[in-house]
């Protein structure tokens, strides 16, 4: 008995392959006043991403740089499109469901915004592949990392 | 004699097993050799009938798990045919062995301004000591280049070695690229120079005769566990005359005449650079794991690798969108291959789900990896229980990464 191939689709859903091979914002941001270097040893997969936040923390825009897998690259897009006009305390409650999601633990989706909750949706298929949660998870720690002003993040 | 496959691969229990539901094809023997039952079967007997710590009892126990441990080290000098027995050091592994050359002959005989040559495809193991050796006593590095087909030139290793070189270091076989090095003749022209070499036999020891008084290498190591054996252990050969140069490694039990706390002396080699317990138990599967190997015959396994790999080269070769790296007309086992559409880390992804176990990444290897501008290959490597099935199944993996990155 083999297993269908869906089950791959599962993973490389659609949405995921589109972000991979076309990444959004996928660009250097010159006026950031955040950014930090994300690196996965494992496999390579390296990320710089540039955060604009205004006055009262609110991020403006997120652009970034590298290169990974289809599952950290499409992360990283998804990322920059869910973030703009959130506070870092949105962003981290986001970043706490997708880990959730993406290792199969309980999620809480109170009052966050339906469109990121659809892109994580998409991401969570990782949970059947415990060895790449680091990668669907790499632009996320170095989003926290960009904001806490930290300027390199590693996930080994 | 054919080369009856079939009834090699009977002597594996692992390979039998469905992954995903697919039948195994094991492509990751160049990170790990699968154990045959021969070398499982020594282990589990020693430990049931004849396991007691080595060189310390008076007892029965003691004497025979001695005897059986003592036994391996000629095995091992036979298989690589070393001149004397006490030029076989049994380490925990390669990477050991290259820091216990590094840390013993490299403290004693070299000092500030003095020359390490070794080649950009070497892996982290036969880089890191001695860019520990560097930070400590402040020896330079010179790296020989690698051509973009994978190949190291011996006019390149001529023109790294300068009057103040003292050691060349290299892979025999390279763990990312399969290429084959020229050896013997890199050892001459070191040589030449005045200086020793070390040869990483690591990716080479289960593919081909390994021969070091041909090589006529200075030092030479390797694992077990690439050869079939167990994790944890491994050796460093040496040359008498250069063993005899070299102080203790680790200080302990085992590895000494007396201690006093006024003065200890140590053991002569090669039992001063093996302190404490060792590996008892690894050294019996290792044993078992020549034993087991030179029954087939590493000629016999070289041919049937080449086979291999030649039917893989061209097959995947013929794939839309696949790149092999490393294309030296000299390899053995190993096809590292990157694709247009997708990273090597999903192809892996993808090829696990089929079954087919290989390696992505920079295997360990990251200075080759930016040499060659890559972040990541995929690789395949070939053991002797490799068929062209498993390569079959590899192919038809690869295609449905093409089919689902389009």
């Amino acid at each position: 008995m083999t297993v269908p191939d869906n089950d791959l689709r599962d993973l490389y859903q659609d949405l995921i392959l589109d972000h991979g091979k076309h990444p959004r914002n996928f660009r250097v941001l010159p006026a950031a006043n955040h950014e930090a270097l994300g690196h996965n040893p494992l496999c390579g997969d390296k990320i710089t991403l540039y955060v604009t936040t205004d006055d009262h923390g609110v991020i403006q825009d997120v652009g970034f740089q590298g290169s990974g897998c289809a599952i950290s690259v499409a992360s990283a897009s998804m990322m920059t499109e869910m973030l703009k006009g959130k506070t870092a305390e949105e962003a981290s409650r986001l970043f706490d469901y997708l880990h959730n999601a993406c290792t199969g633990q309980p999620t809480d989706a109170t009052g966050l915004d339906e469109d990121a909750l659809d892109h994580i949706q998409a991401l969570s298929g990782v949970r059947a592949y415990p060895i790449r949660v680091k990668c669907a998870t790499l632009a996320w720690h170095t989003l926290q990392a960009a904001l806490k002003d930290k300027k390199k993040v590693s996930t080994e | 004699m054919t080369y009856d496959i079939a009834r090699i691969r009977k002597d594996f229990p692992a390979l039998a097993q469905n992954i995903h539901g697919y039948s195994l094809a094991y492509l990751d023997t160049g990170a790990s050799a699968q154990k045959p039952r021969a070398v499982i079967d020594a282990m589990t007997r020693f430990m049931e009938r004849d396991y007691a710590n080595v060189h310390r009892g008076v007892h029965d126990l003691s004497q025979r798990a001695t005897d059986k441990y003592e036994a391996v080290r000629p095995l091992i000098q036979k298989f690589i045919n070393a001149e004397h027995e006490d030029e076989i050091v049994l380490t925990h592994g390669g990477t050991e062995s290259a820091n216990l050359v590094a840390q013993t002959w490299g403290r004693k005989s070299l000092k500030a301004g003095d020359e390490i040559v070794l080649t950009a495809l070497e892996h982290h193991a036969n880089i890191v000591p001695w860019q520990m050796l560097r930070e400590q006593i402040g020896v330079t590095l010179r790296i020989v280049p690698v051509t973009p087909q994978g190949e190291v030139r011996l006019e390149d290793v001529k023109a790294a070695l300068s009057p103040r070189t003292k050691l060349v270091t290299f892979a025999h076989v390279s763990n990312v690229l399969g290429t084959i090095l020229p050896a013997k003749e890199i050892v001459a022209l070191a040589h030449e120079a005045g200086a020793l070499a070390l040869i990483d036999a690591c990716q080479s020891i289960s593919h081909m005769p390994v021969d070091v008084r041909d090589l006529n290498a200075d030092f030479l190591f390797f694992s077990a566990h690439k050869l079939y054996g167990p994790t944890g252990i491994g050796i460093l050969y040496g040359k008498r005359e250069a063993l005899a140069t070299m102080p203790p490694y680790q200080g302990g039990g085992d590895m000494i005449s007396s201690v006093t706390f006024a003065e200890t002396t140590y053991k002569e080699p090669p039992h001063r650079f093996e302190a404490g317990t060792p590996p008892i138990t690894e050294a019996i599967g290792f044993g078992a794991a020549i034993n087991y190997v030179s029954a087939i015959g590493l000629s016999a396994i070289a041919r049937h690798e080449d086979e291999i790999l030649a039917y893989a080269s061209d097959k995947l070769s013929r794939l839309q969108g696949v790149h092999i790296i490393g294309t030296a007309p000299k390899k053995s086992g190993i096809i590292s291959f990157v694709m247009d559409q997708a990273h090597p880390h999903d192809i892996g992804t993808i090829l696990d789900r089929r079954g087919v176990a290989i390696r992505a990444g920079h295997h360990c290897a990251q200075p080759l990896m930016e040499h060659l501008g890559l972040v990541a290959t995929a690789r395949a490597s070939f053991g002797l229980y490799t068929t062209r099935e498993d390569i079959d199944a590899l192919v038809s993996a690869v295609e449905k990464v093409g089919e689902i990155f389009g």
